[in-house]
This record gives structure tokens, sequence and C-alpha cells, in this order.
């Protein structure tokens, strides 16, 4: 395994993880795993640089990562279920009160 | 084998240290003590950035700059400027929420808990000496604001602006992780001072170091909402509380304004032939969004969004110019930029009916009954379009004398075209209030805090217009240090 098959691997996970915010019209908890897909993917990258570098500071920040990355989850699935309360559905059609 | 320790001076940590002690004391008030302590956390919420905001000049005053923590955190003169920036920025708006929060029955002590965590976090970007420090300031900016801007949980329209304003936020938090992770595997360090040394001891610019600071300056862009990454600005803005709306229309942008300098300027100072193009094409979007978006909209909350995104399309021309001039101006920008948008926003939620419709159309009239808040209206308006004598005028003037200098007279004239539309709807908006027949009365009571902040801004955007020398000089001072 070289460097370039998990960078390969981070960039489609990325790719993944916007196409899914982007392209789904279905579903906000779509969209919330699609966040995570993403700092997943960067999590890759790091542990995959830091180990080829041969530098231990990527693999410190993915921790780092990690622990944001539950904070934005909390928050993120907080958010979605006061929004449920007001509107009952988290269809992502249906997020449309606010337009001009 | 034992690494050695980092030199560590926790002197320079000071401001923010005692902020989180703070904001880490009102989270346990509000939980322990009952009702009638929320008043309290409020006073002492804002007594505690003033008391951080002294005690950060009175400290800091002939002190040189220095790095701590291994480099990954500065405290130079960028960082105090934007610092006192960041305390106004946070202090005002929650002055301005307390009348607020009484009112929608809202009133808790996380509100003034959530802000001084924000504030803490966007304190610690513009300190940032290292993407990591970057990063974690970021997310600690940017979570406590999404919940902020949900904050009205039993209005659909507060908690679809903050699912919204989550959503595009951890979308480019994500961006910017993933451009960090690219810059890391090309230099080998997250330190954005030994970033520029290694880049610029290169012999070839590798790509994956340019990609990587293509994502970064978008992820940041994303948080200032410069156009085509605008999309949540407008809807966040409108369905946010007012104040909270204040909040977020000031003081990301001041962080992630001084995250561009430190990024752009030390970090990517050798990629300038491959960001500021990049740059170009978004100050050019953001002036035509900002301007153009902002006719058709007839809630002020909204257009105030496209005001900002113009504002940003001027701010982002500063830095492409990337000399001392253009640092200048952006920051003296940044300066008018909190006065004018606080004092515009504090009269939205002074004039406020109703507790749901912010439409233009509401103030018709406004002249004849309120003539002092009418003209007050007319003097930020006028300020944002950039009418001599106000402060707005002198910003735009210092941004666009910087892009002459550098050569860029295509951008100045486009800037100065977008800006003359622009005009035309903060014109509108004088003119609904002064020659409009009144449609109801306005029954609005301006409690203490407010006249404050409205004095204040006013004050400011009025004496910078006419005496621009102190701030002029204090800006340029700052630069310098920096250079």
């Amino acid at each position: 395994m070289s460097l370039h098959h998990y960078l390969v691997l981070g960039a489609l996970l990325f790719t993944i993880g916007v196409f899914g915010i982007f392209l789904n019209r279905r579903n906000v908890i779509i969209i919330l795993m699609s966040i995570e897909l993403i700092l997943l993917s960067v999590n890759v990258n790091f542990v995959a640089f830091s180990h080829y570098n041969g530098d231990v500071s990527g693999q410190i920040f993915t921790f780092f990562v990690l622990a944001v990355a539950a904070a934005e989850a909390a928050i993120g699935l907080a958010i979605l279920v006061s929004f449920f309360r007001n509107r009952a559905t988290i269809d992502v059609e249906q997020i449309d009160s606010l337009k001009g | 084998m034992a690494s050695p320790l980092p030199d560590i001076k926790l002197v320079l940590l000071l401001p923010e240290i005692g902020l989180s002690l703070l904001a880490m004391t009102l989270l346990l008030m509000s939980a322990w003590l009952g009702k009638e302590s929320r008043g309290r956390i409020a006073t002492w919420a804002i007594a505690g950035i003033a008391l951080v905001a002294f005690a950060m000049v009175s400290l800091s005053s002939g002190v040189p700059p220095s790095t701590t923590l291994g480099g990954h955190f500065i405290d130079d003169q960028l960082a105090r400027f934007m610092k006192l920036l960041l305390l106004v920025a946070t202090a005002f708006p929650l002055l301005m929420a307390g009348d607020f929060l009484r009112q929608h029955a809202l009133e808790s002590g996380e509100y003034f808990v959530l802000s001084l965590f924000s504030l803490l976090g966007a304190m610690t970007m513009v300190s940032a000496g290292s993407f990591l420090v970057l990063y974690l300031g970021l997310e600690l900016m940017s979570l406590p604001i999404y919940v902020l801007a949900a904050y009205q949980r039993d209005q659909l329209r507060s908690s679809e602006a903050g699912l919204k304003y989550f959503v595009l936020g951890s979308l480019a938090s994500g961006i910017l992780l993933y451009g960090i992770s690219l810059v890391y595997g090309a230099t080998g360090t997250t330190v954005i001072h030994d970033v520029a040394t290694i880049l610029k001891a290169a012999d070839h610019v590798s790509p994956v170091a340019v990609m990587g600071a293509a994502f970064v300056v978008i992820g940041i862009s994303f948080k200032v909402a410069a156009a085509p990454f605008h999309m949540w600005a407008p809807d966040v803005y409108e369905g946010a509380p007012t104040p909270v709306t204040a909040f977020i229309a000031i003081m990301p942008k001041i962080a992630a304004f001084s995250a561009f300098f430190r990024v752009l300027f030390e970090g990517f100072a050798t990629l300038q032939g491959h960001w500021g193009p990049m740059l170009q094409v978004m100050a050019v979007i953001s002036l035509a969004v900002g301007s153009l978006g902002a006719i058709a909209q007839s809630n002020i909350k909204r257009l105030l969004a496209y005001s900002s995104i113009g504002h940003v399309g001027f701010l982002l021309i500063g830095l492409i110019t990337d000399n001392a001039l253009g640092r200048q101006g952006v920051l003296f920008y940044l300066a008018i930029y909190i006065f004018m948008s606080l004092g515009a926003f504090c009269l939205v939620l002074v004039l406020n009916k109703g507790g749901v419709g912010d439409e233009i159309q509401n103030y018709a009239g406004l002249a004849k009954e309120r003539p002092l808040l009418a003209f007050l209206m007319a003097v930020f308006m006028f300020s944002m379009a950039g009418i001599p004598p106000l402060g707005g005028f002198i910003a735009k003037l210092y941004v666009l004398m910087a892009a002459v200098h550098a050569g860029m007279i295509t951008l100045a004239v486009i800037a100065v075209l977008f800006s003359a539309i622009g005009a035309f709807y903060y014109l509108r908006i004088v003119k609904i209030i002064y020659f409009d027949p009144t449609c109801e009365p306005f029954a609005v009571k301006v409690g203490l805090s407010h006249q404050l902040v409205l004095l204040i801004s006013a004050l400011v955007v009025l004496g910078t217009g006419l005496f621009p020398g102190r701030l002029l000089a204090w800006t340029q001072a700052t630069v310098q240090s920096f250079l």
C-alpha cells in the first residue's frame, strides 16, 4: 500500500461527502452522515501523511478532529430535533420557510 | 527519548484564560442559581468582557510581539487589535440582547455563556500560529453560534436558520480541514510560519500545496460569506433572532479576516500568484451579488445580509492588493463595519413590531414620528453606501486607493460601479423612512442599553468620518508591525 492509495481513498470519501450534502434531497440525517464522512476523509489523509512523513503531529491533529466531530454531531442533532418539533419533518425539500 | 517541553508563557494567554474562567463560572451560576439570577449573569458577562478588554490593553502596552506554545500561539499587534474589535463585537450584541430575551421569554444564562465561548474561540483563532489552533478556534467560535441562531426554539424560522447555518458551516470546516491536511502532507508541518519557510525553500511549488491552499481559502470564505459561498447568509440573517444576527454579522468576519491575514500573508505568501486571482474573482462576484441581490429584498435583515456580502467584496479587494495600504484599509473597514452594522441591527431590533415582520415598508413615515431614530438610520445607511463625511466613505476610499496603488484599476472601477448600484437600495430605505406616508403608528420605546449602543455606534461612524486620523494611525501601526 502506498501513500497514493490512502490519498485516493481520502479524496473519494471527501467527494462522496460533498455530493451527499448537495445532491441529497430526502433526509437531513443523510447530510449529518455526509459531514461525518468529510471529517473522516480528512482523518485518513492526516494519518497517511503522518505515517509517510514520519511526523507525529498529523496523528495528534486527528484526535482533535475526532473530538470536535463528536461535539459537532451532538449540536447538529440537537438543532435537528428542535427543527423537527416545529416542522414535524426532516425532509430536505421542506426546509424552505426562509427565502427571498 | 525525552523531548524538550515547548516554551509556555501563560501571561500571553491571560485574556483567553480569564474569559474561559468567566464563561465557565457563568455556566455554573446559570445552572445553580434560580431565575432571579439571570439579570446578574448578563451584567457579569458584559462587565467581564470590559475587564478583559481593559486588562488586555493595559498589560500589552509596550510588550513586544512574541509567540508561545511552540509557535502555536501568536501575540502581536494584529492579534491585539483584532481581539479588541472582537470584544466590542460581542459586548454590544449582548447589551442589545437583554431586552429582546425578556420580551420573548427566552431569558437564560446560556445565551451569554454561549456568546462568551464563541468569543473565546474567535480570540484563539485570531492568535493562531498553526493550522491546528486555527481549526480549533474556528470550531469553538462556530459551534455556539449555530446554537445561538436556533435560540428561539419554538420558532420555525429560528431553528431553520440554525439548521442551515450548521450544515453549511460544517461543510466549510470540512473543506478547510481537507485543505489543511493537504498542506500538512505537502510541507510536513502545521505551524503556519514553518509552512511558509518550507514553501519558500522549495524549488518548485507542489500542486498538493496549491490545492490545499485553495481549499483553506474556500473554507474561510464560507465563514465570511463571500460569494459564491454566501448562500447561507440571507436565510440565517433573516431567521436568527435579531441580536444574534448582529453577532453573526460581525464577529465571525473579524476572526475570519484575521485568519486570512495569517494564512495568506504569512503561510501562503509565496503562493500569491495562485490565491490572488481566486480572491479577485470572489471579490467581484461578492460585489455583484451584494449590490444586485439586495435590490429585490423587502426584509431589512435579508437586505443587510446582502449588504454585508458587498462589504466583504470590498474587504477582499483590500487583501488582494497585498500592500500595506490595502491591509490598513481592511483593518479600518472592519472597525467601521462593526459599528455600522451594530447601529443598523440595533435600530431593526428597536423598530421591530410584533416580533416577526422586519419589512422595510414597516418603516414608512418613521421620520415624522421619531425623527431621531430616522436620522440615525439615515446615518448608518449613508455610511454603508459610502457617502462622505461618514466612516464608511473613508473605509471604502482607503481600499480603493490601495487597489489603484497596486495597479488594479479595473477592479477599482468595478468596485465603484457596484457601490453606486448599492447606494440605490440604501437610499431607498432612507426615502421610505422620510417621504412615504405612515401606515401605522410607531409605539417603540428605546431602552437604556439600546440608547447606549446607538449613541456609541453613531458617534464612531460620524467621528471616524470627520476625524479619521487616530484610527488610521492605529491601523497603520498595527499593519507595520505585522509586515
